[in-house]
């Protein structure tokens, strides 16, 4: 290190340590947070097992934190221990799948959003006497992979019970904006609410880019005065779009699928109208729960039948039993 | 933008004898500025929002989030290197303000100071990396992405228990960051983010720095023949070193955009693919791949037209589904109008 350099660091270290002394924040921050209560309970005493959760999740996505947290509570009541992988590329997710074949795990739990690369895998799975239960995505291919059980929602139908409900609001024209350009359950949402309400355009922003995503919508709304409902996919994407409406001076209310901690709070304080939630919590607890079922009683959770956990709406009627879920992380 | 570009006071005996249109003519970004009024003059002709002038913020907006990066990219890549991890650097620099902040209740500007020296830091480990391996600046910047891209995750969820950093925006010193970094004004009908502003006066400073100053010739010989620089006495690995830091700091800066204008929330997973649009800027603006050519006033230019394609597509209506297709096209013609015209401009 030169000495100009030398300088610097030392002058950012005494500036850090000044500022350490008094500059406490007066509200927010960790110290402001109430911790949520712990879960207690026992853990089963069934002999411990090993199961691979396998998702197309991009890392650090919200939604899939919330999936990852309801299979963690499963795994831990039931005494499993949880391998949680992910790939948004089919191929490499179907190579997890036979990554988890090869580590001889009691189960797997995977999203089947890009059926056709990783259906081949899972029925090898399935041939290596491995129970697979199949989450959030594949509602039509699950059967043909020989999984055990489905956990999730119907996305078309999603979209059509979100049709209906802006329908049932009075909305005119519907702005879809779909933050995976190609994901068929984004696709099949906003092929939904087409189906029920009629006036509906679909707008690819991209996902992983919020600023972008925000002036995309914001030219959206500047372009298209009639778009009275703009309705996102997700819940980052939501509240981007709050912001967007507000920078278009468009007086577009938003809808939204999914929830989040700021979602919930969006929602009590009305700028976004309505969630649209299919509980992943409840996915990933269900799809690793059914395997444990499956090895120690022979069950089946829906009995061969795809069980739903959505779409259920959430807006400022219902917004209180749920809000402090969402604040916890498991809504 | 294009105001920047000045003739020089002190003239050159070699450069005297030339008519000024050559001399325009023969700037790296007059190229990317010709292709940029052919993308302007064809959404104007076929996008009725994109006359609007209230929505010339939005579309100059676009191009600021990608421009302002640009500007360091810019000034890396004439010094003959390039950064891949400059677009996830950005989502780390608001990662560790907000999470600093929160998890010591600390004032949000203590914060920003860490997370200015962490961004710093990254820029010098990558130059300081460089210089000492030897190794190309694509295995280099390769890895330190990989690295924070990982860490953006892992030390958000170490935090935080989650994937998104916790809001820190009801904490003190909210309001006044908000106002430098992610504040709005309106402007004779035109809403004008702040960071437009800011873009503007970082696009003008690089390009004096650049044109006018010793450092900024020694950029130019770095990039051109790093060699030959040493030779005559320039500091070559001071210069590489301060490139790559100067990227860390525009990197704190649009990190700091990115966590005040969400609310204080940053998502640890953004940022990926985001270093290729900036670099993409540079070289639609004139910068050469191989380093010693370019200009700052042209990687704006090329931000501005990627902000005008990008829009501009969703200002004309079209189907979503060629959206990329769209792009990509667009991108290509405004490249190649400003390789033709810099291929006569040389001709002269």
């Amino acid at each position: 290190m030169v000495r100009w350099q030398k300088k610097a660091v030392a002058a950012g270290a005494a500036l850090v340590l000044v500022a350490a002394l008094g500059a406490c924040s007066s509200s927010g921050g960790k110290k402001d947070e109430e911790k949520a209560g712990g879960s207690g309970g026992n853990v089963a005493n069934t002999p411990r097992m090993k199961v691979a959760l396998i998702t197309h999740s991009k890392p650090g996505d919200t939604f899939w934190d919330i999936v990852r947290r309801g299979a963690e509570a499963a795994a831990q009541k039931d005494n499993i221990e949880l391998q949680y992988s992910s790939d948004p590329d089919g191929a490499g997710q179907a190579n997890l799948v036979q990554t988890a074949i090869d580590s001889k795990v009691d189960g797997i739990a995977v999203t089947l959003n890009k059926p056709d690369a990783v259906i081949p895998n899972v029925k090898k799975a399935v041939a290596a006497g491995i129970p697979v239960t199949v989450l959030n995505g594949g509602l039509d291919t699950w059967k043909t992979s020989g999984a055990i059980g489905y956990f999730g929602q119907d996305e078309r139908i999603a979209g059509q019970a979100t049709g209906e409900k802006l329908k049932a609001l009075g909305a005119k024209k519907v702005i879809c904006v779909i933050h995976e350009q190609g994901n068929v359950s984004l696709e099949a949402r906003c092929q939904g609410i087409k189906d029920k309400f009629g006036a509906v355009e679909n707008l690819n922003v991209d996902g992983a880019d919020q600023p972008g995503t925000q002036a995309t919508i914001t030219s959206k709304l500047q372009q298209d005065k009639t778009a009275d409902y703009v309705v996102a996919l997700n819940a980052g994407v939501a509240l981007t779009a709050v912001q967007a409406a507000k920078d278009a001076g468009s007086s577009a209310k938003i809808g939204s699928f999914d929830m989040s901690k700021e979602m919930a709070k969006a929602v009590k304080d009305g700028t976004v109208d309505f969630a649209v939630d299919q509980q992943p919590y409840l996915q990933g607890y269900l799809a690793v729960d059914a395997i444990w079922l499956n090895k120690t009683n022979g069950d089946t959770i829906g009995g061969g039948e795809a069980t739903l956990t959505g779409p259920a709406f959430i807006d400022k009627t219902n917004i209180e039993a749920v809000e402090k879920y969402a604040t916890a992380g498991t809504r | 933008m294009a105001s920047t570009i000045t003739t020089p006071d002190t003239v050159d005996d070699r450069v005297s004898t030339r008519s000024v249109g050559v001399r325009l003519l023969s700037r790296p970004e007059i190229g990317s500025l010709v292709g940029a009024a052919v993308i302007l003059l064809f959404f104007a002709a076929t996008a009725a929002p994109f006359r609007d002038i209230n929505n010339v913020g939005t579309i100059l907006y676009g191009a600021a989030l990608i421009g302002v990066m640009a500007v360091p990219v810019a000034l890396l890549m004439i010094g003959g290197e390039f950064d891949l991890s400059a677009g996830v650097a950005v989502t780390t620099a608001g990662l560790t303000a907000g999470i600093f902040a929160y998890q010591f209740s600390v004032n949000v500007w203590l914060g920003m100071v860490v997370s200015l020296a962490v961004a710093l830091a990254v820029g010098a480990f990558n130059g300081w990396l460089l210089m000492r391996t030897g190794l190309p600046s694509f295995l280099v910047t390769l890895g330190t992405f990989f690295i924070l891209q990982g860490l953006n995750i892992a030390v958000t969820r170490l935090t935080s228990g989650a994937v998104a950093s916790n809001s820190v925006g009801d904490m003190d010193g909210f309001s006044s960051a908000h106002a430098v970094f992610a504040s709005q004004f309106k402007l004779g009908g035109i809403t004008v983010k702040i960071i437009i502003v800011w873009w503007i006066v970082f696009v003008a400073v690089a390009a004096w720095f650049l044109l006018r100053t010793k450092v900024g010739n020694w950029i130019f010989a770095v990039g051109g023949d790093a060699a030959a620089a040493r030779a005559v006495g320039v500091p070559v690995k001071k210069v590489k070193i301060g490139l790559f830091m100067t990227v860390g700091f525009f990197a704190w800066f649009t990190g700091m955009h990115l966590l005040f204008a969400q609310n204080g929330v940053v998502q640890s997973g953004e940022g990926v693919g985001k270093e290729f649009l900036y670099i993409i800027a540079a070289v639609v603006g004139g910068c050469l791949l191989t380093g010693g050519y370019g200009s700052v006033v042209g990687a704006a230019v090329g931000a501005l037209i990627f902000g005008m394609v990008q829009l501009g597509v969703v200002y004309a209506g079209w189907n979503p589904d060629w959206f990329k297709a769209f792009l990509g096209v667009m991108l290509l013609l405004a490249t190649i109008v400003n390789l033709v015209v810099k291929k006569k401009a040389e001709a002269r």
